[in-house]
């Protein structure tokens, strides 16, 4: 595996020389392997979505540089704009972005933007509405007569159809029901399986992030506060509580055992993983 | 990048200025504004350049914020500069083709240039120091005797308290969807101006159409708070004209009486 996206020595302040002034992201450096998915996790106002539209060229760093496949994306002109098309940024609540009057044009306005044949569009939209499990037979139809969640699903599919190398969710499951997160992110899980692009997911939830990440990256106050694997991250409960996260509900389950004097691994985040432990416990055999 | 409008914005702070009543800094900024009319010759504009150097100091807002609101109405200064430069009747200087540059003229342009900086600075200074609901109050407190006239004094200072107050929101969300339009590879910089106006329907669409849901959610969170307009409607913060705003005002008549007694002598 190799980095696709490196980030190095990153800065970004807010309104230079105003009252207002303000260092959102403070000397980031991290990288991003090719097909990873990637877990961002960190309070409200601790510099996660300032982070991410770095990722694809909308804001240009103050200090550092962002490198996409080695590349500096600030090298030039073109290279800013290829970079935008490169990494896919699903904002929060892209369902207020939708302009079109149809569904298909909407999806289709990023193709369109990148300059593709209409034969090529119609293909990259039929497939991005598939990814995200919607029917074709909305195509047609006003973005505005949608229903929220289905708005939100033609939203990252206007992304998705981009195609892009690595997709950056900016807490795709906000303000959608239990039943709507889940499927869409089996939906997101799915997509990354069978188009192997590398996945960013902003999310305030651990258990959702838990599930799917690879690896967390854990921000406070505008600094990298921890990378690992979800075991890594999960083991420092203590201290994801004291900058105002919480760790996965079974984690917490799990802590609580060990409190007991129960002897488990606390740093357990998945139900499939707590179970084998819980069997293990029980009776010995691993594989019931 | 919208952000970095500074138009109409306020810099909070805590100095003798940002303490005043706001009915006193509106007073204040309409009797500069007459002032700045009746100034006649160089001696005046420098009496009103002190006034308003004295009063940015006190602030202690950064005169670079001042200028820099200023820059929008470059090119309406420079035009109105030019032209008086060229049409102003007087002892001429310069004259070239059609174009004569008389010395009447020259005087003209510097004390109009000198005047809407004056004019646009000054009104900054209020709008740097006063928060806008300050100001809204501010302005129904002074419009109240229109009441009589069974003229909207409180509908009116409502609008616009609403709408100053979604002017920051509006910017941020014009902001996001521009983010976000971008980031689907539009693109607001290259092609001519049919092109760069096709451009804007991917911001402007959104825009509207979370403005109007935005007015109706307020619209139902304001009746669901029972309000029924201005009648018997108190304030949490009352507006009260305390030892510094009658010495402020005081300090305003002796300016504009001074100007008036300068543009006398002709001065």
């Amino acid at each position: 595996m190799s980095a696709i996206i490196e980030v190095q020595n990153l800065c970004h302040t807010y309104s230079v020389g105003t009252p207002f002034e303000h260092a959102a992201v403070k000397h980031i450096s991290f990288s991003v392997e090719k097909g990873e998915f990637l877990g961002l996790i960190g309070h409200t106002g601790s510099g996660k979505s300032t982070l991410i539209q770095h990722l694809n060229g909308l804001l240009k760093p103050t200090e550092g540089d962002i490198l996409l496949g080695g590349e500096s994306i600030w090298k030039d002109k073109e290279t800013t704009r290829a970079a935008r098309f490169r990494v896919g940024l699903v904002f929060q609540y892209p369902e207020y972005q939708l302009f079109e009057e149809t569904v298909y044009k909407d999806v289709a306005f990023g193709p369109k933007n990148m300059g593709l044949k209409e034969e090529e569009i119609r293909d990259r939209v039929l497939r991005a509405i598939g990814f995200v499990g919607l029917d074709a037979s909305v195509l047609d139809k006003s973005p505005f007569d949608l229903s929220g969640g289905q708005k939100r699903r033609v939203a990252i599919a206007g992304v998705i159809a981009m195609e892009p190398e690595i997709v950056i969710f900016d807490e795709p499951t906000a303000g959608l029901d239990p039943a709507g997160c889940a499927s869409l992110l089996e939906n997101i899980r799915a997509y990354q399986a069978s188009t192997q692009a590398t996945v960013i997911m902003v999310s305030h939830s651990m258990d959702e992030v838990a599930a799917l990440a690879d690896r967390l990256l854990v921000m406070n106050e505008g600094s990298v506060e921890m990378l690992g694997t979800p075991k890594e991250v999960f083991s420092h409960a203590e201290r994801l509580c004291e900058i105002g996260l919480a760790v996965p509900q079974i984690t917490s389950l799990f802590l609580r055992l060990r409190e007991l004097g129960i002897p488990v691994d606390p740093a357990t985040y998945t139900v499939a993983d707590a179970l084998r432990q819980l069997l293990l416990l029980k009776g010995g055999k691993a594989d019931a | 990048m919208l952000k970095d409008i500074t138009l109409g914005q306020y810099f909070p702070g805590d100095t003798v200025i940002h303490r005043l009543d706001p009915r006193t800094k509106l007073l204040m900024v309409i009797i500069y504004i007459v002032a700045l009319f009746l100034c006649k010759w160089f001696v005046s504009y420098a009496v009103a350049l002190l006034f308003l150097v004295t009063a940015v100091a006190l602030s202690k807002i950064r005169p670079k914020a001042l200028f820099k609101g200023l820059k929008p109405l470059l090119i309406i200064i420079i035009f109105t500069a030019v032209l008086n430069l060229f049409y102003t009747d007087g002892t001429v200087l310069v004259k070239f083709w059609i174009f004569q540059i008389t010395r009447e003229g020259i005087i003209n342009a510097v004390f109009l240039v000198l005047r809407i900086m004056l004019l646009v600075m000054g009104t900054f200074l209020l709008t740097y120091t006063t928060s806008p609901i300050a100001l809204t109050d501010g302005l129904e407190s002074l419009l109240s005797p229109l009441k009589k006239l069974h003229f909207p004094v409180h509908e009116l200072a409502m609008m616009m308290s609403i709408a100053l107050r979604f002017i920051p929101t509006l910017i941020e969300e014009t902001d996001k969807i521009i983010s976000a339009q971008k980031a689907r590879g539009a693109d607001f910089e290259t092609g001519n101006i049919f092109r760069r106006a096709k451009a804007l329907i991917p911001i402007l669409v959104p825009l509207f159409v979370s403005a109007f849901r935005r007015a109706d959610e307020l619209a139902t969170a304001m009746e669901c708070r029972c309000y029924h307009g201005g009648k018997g409607r108190t304030k949490l913060k009352q507006l009260r004209y305390r030892r510094r705003d009658v010495l402020t005002l005081l300090l305003g008549a002796a300016l504009l009486s001074g100007v008036i007694v300068m543009r006398h002598f002709g001065l």
